[in-house]
């Protein structure tokens, strides 16, 4: 018995894609504001669908496509963050003039994708999954089209995307070749009964350096700074915190799930990497004037703590990378809907234009000062909750140097952090009218902030999820 | 005899020249041929071990077929924002697309 309407996530989200789309050609320009407001009511009853059925699970077509409760978790962070995009760029869609509807479209066809990647359990599904996810981004990157920053993002970020995802897929060809199977579960069965080869460790390294890219890990996050600051900053956030989700849910599945633990040392490998990335991310955020740029390379940093925990790989770091996904969301959104409130009023994120902003809107301003340093991971924000988990996951797992290296890095990253709040606080600015802060985002920057107060100060709940949706990786 | 080692070291070469065009070449579209090429020799990959290793089940033609469907939609996204971009700078060289640091 297959439960197909476990899959009504996933084809409600389809069709409400494709009802914007051709809604926004049939409709008159007057019209068109009612598809936001249907994408946002779409997106919020097919969150409750998944609340509401968070603990059934179902395997489609023989291992292909997987509903578990680590899906569903995925499920639910890609949901909120999708909604809180869609309330916060209320005011930021009106830049895209005419074709602000089909921006809703692409942005549900992108959500799409990562629900059908973290819910993969074969290599095409993933690969299609992917393709669904950053093709769309390739357009909602360069969708201020007259914009020449954000024309330049796009096609540089459609450049390496390929690229990328050749390097992913002649890694998967590899992997097909020495298990002669893409279904995950029958890559195990034929690696645990098969020689170590080296084409197979080949394979491996060459989709963990596809996947990379996704999330940005060093050496593969020369991109990230240009493609985060050329973007119009709503899809920079879904960048940052879904995309990135996304993928790192993608790699601890396959890596638990696939591969046998003798196929190859990964956690060495990805030890370092973590290392790096931490350390290369928080140095080169330190000097940077514009805060979408430094928004970026913090979210190289915190690719890095994710990594820590998938490094451990065990029952404490794995919560820890789902825990810090769900927290960072929450931080990391409300951060770029500030400063979309600030680009939108100012013309630019320099870091000058925020001078002032305590006293221009106070409520902002401490919103975002409260999620720097969540991301930093202040207690009690929930930053620090995540980073607890991963850390102490780290340390279990043997690796007291890296936890070490995040421990003293995740100090220095304050310094950035608290660099924008000195702004809005101390820095002095020639105008003094009050920002205009529409509902729609008043409404995300209170959810968000609740958010990260909350599961820092409470985190029960939020944990007993994840130890529900890692429970599929205790065999390994 | 030729055997499934000549198709992988093809498509390996293959592999080889489309990362080699998209380092070396300037042209934004000789990028996008050379990626093209990247993904080509995937596919002769998946279409070869399919073949030599099991003839009975489908699996490496069907990820193939994929493949080819996701380049077109790809190329497709791929050239419509080139052209967007050379209304604005009459220019397709990727060195004249600095105004974020490459």
């Amino acid at each position: 018995m297959m439960y197909y309407q476990l899959l009504g996530p996933e084809i409600t989200v389809a069709v409400l894609g494709l009802l914007v789309l051709a809604g926004s050609l049939l409709l008159p320009s007057h019209g068109k504001n009612a598809l936001g407001y249907l994408t946002t009511i779409g997106l919020a009853a097919v969150l409750l669908a998944v609340i509401l059925n968070f603990s059934r699970e179902a395997i489609f077509f023989a291992g292909v496509y997987q509903i578990d409760m680590y899906a569903n978790f995925f499920r639910l962070l890609f949901l909120s963050a999708a909604l809180l995009i869609m309330l916060m760029s209320s005011r930021y869609t009106g830049l895209f003039g005419e074709r602000k509807s089909e921006w809703f479209s692409f942005m549900l066809f992108a959500t799409l994708g990562m629900m059908i990647m973290v819910a993969a359990g074969d290599l095409i599904m993933v690969y299609v999954g992917l393709e669904l996810m950053t093709i769309s981004f390739y357009i909602l990157t360069a969708y201020l089209l007259n914009d020449r920053w954000s024309a330049e993002a796009g096609l540089k970020y459609l450049l390496i995307g390929a690229m990328s995802s050749a390097v992913l897929l002649f890694g998967m060809s590899l992997i097909y070749a020495c298990s002669g199977s893409t279904v995950f579960t029958e890559i195990y069965q034929a690696l645990l009964a098969g020689s170590e080869r080296p084409a197979l460790l080949a394979g491996i390294v060459m989709m963990m350096a596809g996947l990379g890219f996704k999330i940005s890990v060093v050496p593969f996050h020369m991109w990230t700074p240009d493609i985060y600051q050329g973007a119009p900053t709503p899809v920079t956030a879904y960048l940052a915190v879904a995309s990135k989700a996304a993928g790192f849910a993608v790699l601890v599945r396959i890596l638990l799930i696939a591969f046998p633990p003798t196929s190859l040392d990964w956690k060495l490998i990805l030890a370092v990497l973590a290392a790096l990335t931490i350390i290369i991310g928080n140095l080169t955020a330190l000097p940077q004037t514009n805060v979408k740029r430094m928004l970026a390379y913090s979210s190289i940093a915190q690719a890095g703590y994710i990594l820590v925990g998938l490094v451990a790989a065990n029952t404490y770091g794995l919560k820890g990378v789902l825990f810090y996904a769900m927290t960072y969301v929450f931080a990391n959104v409300a951060a770029f809907a500030v400063t979309a409130v600030v680009e939108v009023a100012e013309g630019n994120a320099e870091l000058e234009s925020f001078n002032g902003l305590g006293r221009r809107a106070p409520m902002p301003a401490a919103v975002m000062t409260i999620c720097l340093l969540s991301l930093a991971g202040i207690p009690p924000m929930a930053g620090f909750a995540g980073k607890l988990y991963l850390f102490s996951g780290a340390i279990q797992g043997g690796y007291l140097w890296l936890a070490f290296i995040g421990l003293l890095m995740s100090m220095i990253s304050v310094y950035y952090y608290l660099h924008v709040a000195k702004a809005m606080y101390i820095g002095i600015s020639s105008r003094e009218d009050r920002v205009l802060l529409p509902v729609p985002v008043r409404i995300a920057l209170w959810i968000c902030l609740l958010g990260t107060i909350l599961m820092g100060v409470y985190p029960g709940p939020l944990s007993e999820l994840t130890e529900l949706a890692v429970q599929l990786f205790s065999a390994v | 005899m030729i055997g499934l080692n000549h198709y992988l070291l093809l498509g390996t070469v293959l592999f080889g020249i489309g990362a080699y065009g998209v380092f070396a070449k300037r042209n934004a579209i000789a990028v996008l041929m050379s990626i093209e090429l990247m993904l080509n020799a995937v596919n002769v990959n998946f279409v070869a071990i399919n073949r030599f290793l099991q003839p009975a089940a489908g699996m490496g033609q069907l990820f193939a077929i994929f493949v080819i469907v996701v380049a077109a939609a790809e190329v497709a996204v791929g050239l419509a924002l080139i052209i967007s971009i050379y209304r604005h700078r009459k220019s397709v060289d990727l060195n004249d697309f600095n105004l974020l640091k490459w």
